[in-house]
């Protein structure tokens, strides 16, 4: 008996003939994390969905404790002990968290008949042990819409548990979590790893995969490039695995001239989102806003915007006070928003790159109303080669193009709108790191051409080596301004995390 | 990149001349065991006619649905703008221009309400059309009293009842041209963009900087508009208005719409697809009563298309994906 709990061989899939996955091979051994990394489009998804039986593979074999199984269902790898968490949960919000964690598998009592009814007390007796023997503090009669997406979350780590997993897969379990959430996440990984759960770890976060992976698997265009064990790789051999090609900095920070100032707020505020904000943008300058989820950095950037409207405070633009209150007065005062969640508030899925790259700039090239639809293929051909968007035609719908190029869409169709002032709410957020540096090299192109850029990010990292100041907020409030040349992860965090704490522990 | 490269059809286009395809077929099937009736042109022109007010008010409804509505208050306003047309159509009484622009402003009208409803109200389409559909049906039985009008001059019993060139109907007429002025508005148009892009993301098209609540006004106005032309056309077909006429034609529209691949959940759907949608139920109502078939089977045989239809639309969908 070998000493996998888990074995996938010589795995294919093609998509429409094209190849997607070429003869990858895993292994999984029980209590060890096993972090699977890759640029957007390697293939990790497709290789977890086989796993997961959502899709089958062409060729190769899925073993289980040595026994060749084939999965043709989410149930059936339930039923094998495989769980995955997936990046965007899916609750029921108006569930309790116990009636979430027993669904489709409900605890049952008198059968009246025929009738069985729901037994919710004992659901809630059950979940209470599950949650003490996990160390964790949740209410399960609490509605899953109440909850922060840390908690979710794990109240889907739950669920694996309490479904006896052996292998729980975790797709980017942390791309919405505060570094506070994030430790107690880790905690988790480790009392399961101690009792020989094998965790098959998806991230983009390097620093994170250090911190916790025992081996790293590597993929890129559908081939596994290796499987090493954490230790024996550096942050730097990892990136040339996965891009195929060393990349020499990682921020590309371009020295600019400051300009004048673009944009002001003075004593912003909206309800509880956020109170008393005020700063300067300048022109030429990248001003980065930190700190941790749920600090009211969308928030304000959205009220700037004129998606939400502001309680009190001005704004002005150029030294006039402007009252923005719809997204189009936004657009025409030369201000573009680069959203935070690109499927919900960025891009309409079932359209094609050109639409919606065009949709910003459609009055421009219009006539009387008629748009011009040659202009319109123009304009997306020259700005997909231009970001060097990865896409068959610019008549692809959006859906099938991968987070990295679905995220540049979105920039191409800001761009075209020609703002001078450009909001990036978390630009790189779940996307790889060859899209990454693209669109860092972007944001520097578009300051040094004098253009105002303002960017929320949750990585620390990336704010200190693109921004020339940054801001930090905490709990609604303005909390610390540095200046690049006093920047560094402690102060940030420290002013981060300012009047915060117990309300974000889990 | 070169522009050229546009004239490819792609993999998405292709699935949607599915059903293109299932038209054809079930034409080519009818024509050639049906007995000759069916096959001739005045028979074609006849079910052109008959397709003529169902296909005026998918029309509108076309738009509604993409932008992810729904509009069930046609009939009703087909029914009390037809009322209202009628009672200014006694001859010698009003000049002709009154019967044709009254309807139509009246349908507009409960548009501006329903997508105000929608919008600045944020209800459910569905709740405000059933509202104002169980409203102005009302209102057509009150300007009524509840009997149907008669009498309308001549001049407008021939807006529907007049041919082209002796041959073509006019009614025939007034649909390929309201069709062919809503297809070039809604794909070649910014605001036709914008129907598409309200339905496929609201969210997403309001921070573009689109004024979604404009487009869905619009959009519910346009679907007004249409019916009202409805309710003129169908008063002066059967030269008579009767408040309870129309019953149902929201349900018929729906059906087109449905049938021609529009999905429910808005932001797709093709023209041409509500057409053959119209098209394919007056073309198996009018093959049956030549068959000599009962009408009652009529909706049972309609019901299973829709089914059919949207099956075939899911199944071919998923394969793409």
């Amino acid at each position: 008996m070998s000493d996998f709990f888990l074995a996938m061989h010589h795995i294919y899939k093609s998509f429409s003939r094209v190849p997607v996955l070429k003869d990858v091979s895993i292994q999984i051994r029980p209590g060890e994390v096993h972090a699977l990394v890759g640029e957007n489009g390697a293939g990790k998804s497709t290789l977890m969905k086989i796993l997961m039986g959502i899709y089958t593979a062409d060729s190769g074999e899925i073993q289980v404790q040595d026994k060749t199984v084939q999965i043709h269902s989410p149930q059936e790898a339930l039923h094998l002990g495989i769980s995955m968490i997936h990046q965007e949960l899916s609750p029921v919000p108006d569930m309790s968290v116990s009636e979430n964690l027993f669904m489709g598998r409900e605890i049952r009592r008198n059968h009246m008949g025929g009738l069985s009814i729901v037994d919710q007390k004992e659901q809630i007796r059950q979940t209470h042990a599950i949650f003490e023997s996990m160390g964790v503090q949740m209410e399960p009669k609490a509605l899953m819409r109440n909850l922060s997406v840390a908690q979710v979350q794990l109240v889907e780590i739950t669920k694996a548990i309490s479904l006896s997993s052996r292998i729980i897969i975790m797709d980017e379990p942390t791309s919405a979590l505060t570094e506070k959430e994030v430790h107690t996440l880790f905690e988790q990984i480790e009392k399961l790893r101690r009792t020989g759960v094998g965790i098959i770890y998806i991230s983009h976060k390097l620093d994170e995969i250090f911190r916790i992976a025992d081996r790293i698997s590597v993929l890129r265009d559908g081939e596994l490039i290796g499987t090493h064990t954490a230790a024996e790789l550096s942050k730097n051999a990892l990136i040339q695995m996965m891009v195929g090609r060393e990349i020499t900095a990682i921020y590309p920070k371009i020295e600019t001239q400051q300009g004048a100032v673009a944009l002001e707020v003075s004593n912003f505020s909206r309800g509880t989102h956020f109170r008393d904000i005020s700063f300067q943008l300048h022109y030429g300058e990248i001003l980065g806003i930190g700190g941790l989820v749920g600090a009211g950095r969308s928030e304000l950037v959205e009220c700037i915007f004129g998606i939400t409207h502001p309680t009190a405070g001005d704004l002005k633009i150029e030294g006039q006070t402007v009252r923005i209150r719809h997204p189009k007065q936004a657009i025409a005062q030369k201000i573009a928003l680069i959203t935070e969640d690109r499927k919900r508030t960025g891009l309409n899925l079932i359209e094609s790159v050109e639409t919606n790259i065009a949709v910003v700039i459609l009055d421009r090239i219009a006539n009387l109303g008629i748009v011009d639809s040659k202009k319109s293929a123009e304009l997306s051909d020259a700005y997909i080669s231009k970001l060097n968007i990865r896409t068959n035609s610019r008549g692809t719908r959006m859906y099938k193009l991968s987070g990295g190029n679905q995220q540049k869409v979105v920039l191409a169709k800001w761009l075209l709108s020609e703002p001078d002032i450009i909001i990036l709410d978390e630009p790189t957020r779940g996307i790889d790191v060859g899209a990454k540096r693209d669109i860092y090299l972007l944001m520097g192109e578009l300051a040094k051409a004098g253009k105002a850029v303002l960017m929320i990010s949750s990585e620390i990292p990336e704010l200190m080596g693109l921004a020339d100041r940054i801001i930090v907020l905490a709990d609604g409030r303005l909390t610390g301004e540095i200046l690049r040349k006093d920047f560094s992860q402690e102060r940030i965090l420290q002013y981060a995390s300012n009047m915060n704490g117990e309300s974000e522990t889990v | 990149m070169n522009v050229k490269q546009s004239k490819k059809w792609n993999t998405d286009d292709l699935r949607e001349l599915g059903i293109f395809i299932a038209f054809i077929i079930i034409v080519c099937v009818l024509m050639l065991f049906s007995p000759p009736g069916f096959r001739s042109g005045r028979n074609m022109l006849n079910i052109l006619k008959q397709t003529s007010i169902n296909g005026i008010l998918a029309t509108g409804m076309m738009y509604v649905i993409i932008t992810g509505g729904i509009d069930l208050s046609v009939g009703s306003i087909a029914a009390l703008s037809g009322v209202m047309a009628a009672h200014f159509a006694h001859p010698g009484e009003y000049p002709l221009i009154i019967p044709i622009l009254l309807p139509v402003f009246i349908g507009t009208l409960v548009g501006l309400f329903n997508g105000i409803g929608v919008t600045y109200g944020s209800i459910p389409p569905f709740i405000v059309t059933l509202g104002s559909m169980t409203i102005f049906r009302g209102a057509a039985l009150i300007t009524s009293k509840g009997q149907p009008v008669f009498n309308v001059s001549k001049p407008f019993e021939a807006i529907s009842g007049a041919f082209v060139f002796d041959t073509i109907p006019v009614l025939v007429i007034y649909y390929v041209v309201i069709t062919l002025i809503f297809a070039f508005v809604l794909t070649r148009t910014v605001f036709g963009r914008h129907v598409y892009m309200v339905g496929g993301n609201e969210t997403a098209a309001r921070v573009s900087g689109i004024d979604t609540f404009k487009v869905k006004i619009v959009v519910y106005m346009i679907s007004g508009f249409l019916a009202g032309i409805a309710g003129l056309l169908l008063t002066s077909r059967t030269i008579s208005a009767n408040p309870t006429a129309a019953q149902g034609y929201e349900m018929d529209a729906i059906t087109a719409v449905i049938i021609g691949g529009v999905s429910m959940s808005g932001g797709s759907g093709k023209w041409y697809g509500t057409v053959i949608g119209a098209l394919l139920i007056s073309i198996i109502a009018n093959s049956l009563d030549i068959l000599n078939v009962s009408s009652h089977y009529q909706p049972v045989i309609k019901g299973m298309i829709i089914i059919l239809a949207v099956l075939m639309d899911m199944k071919t969908k998923n394969r793409g994906r």
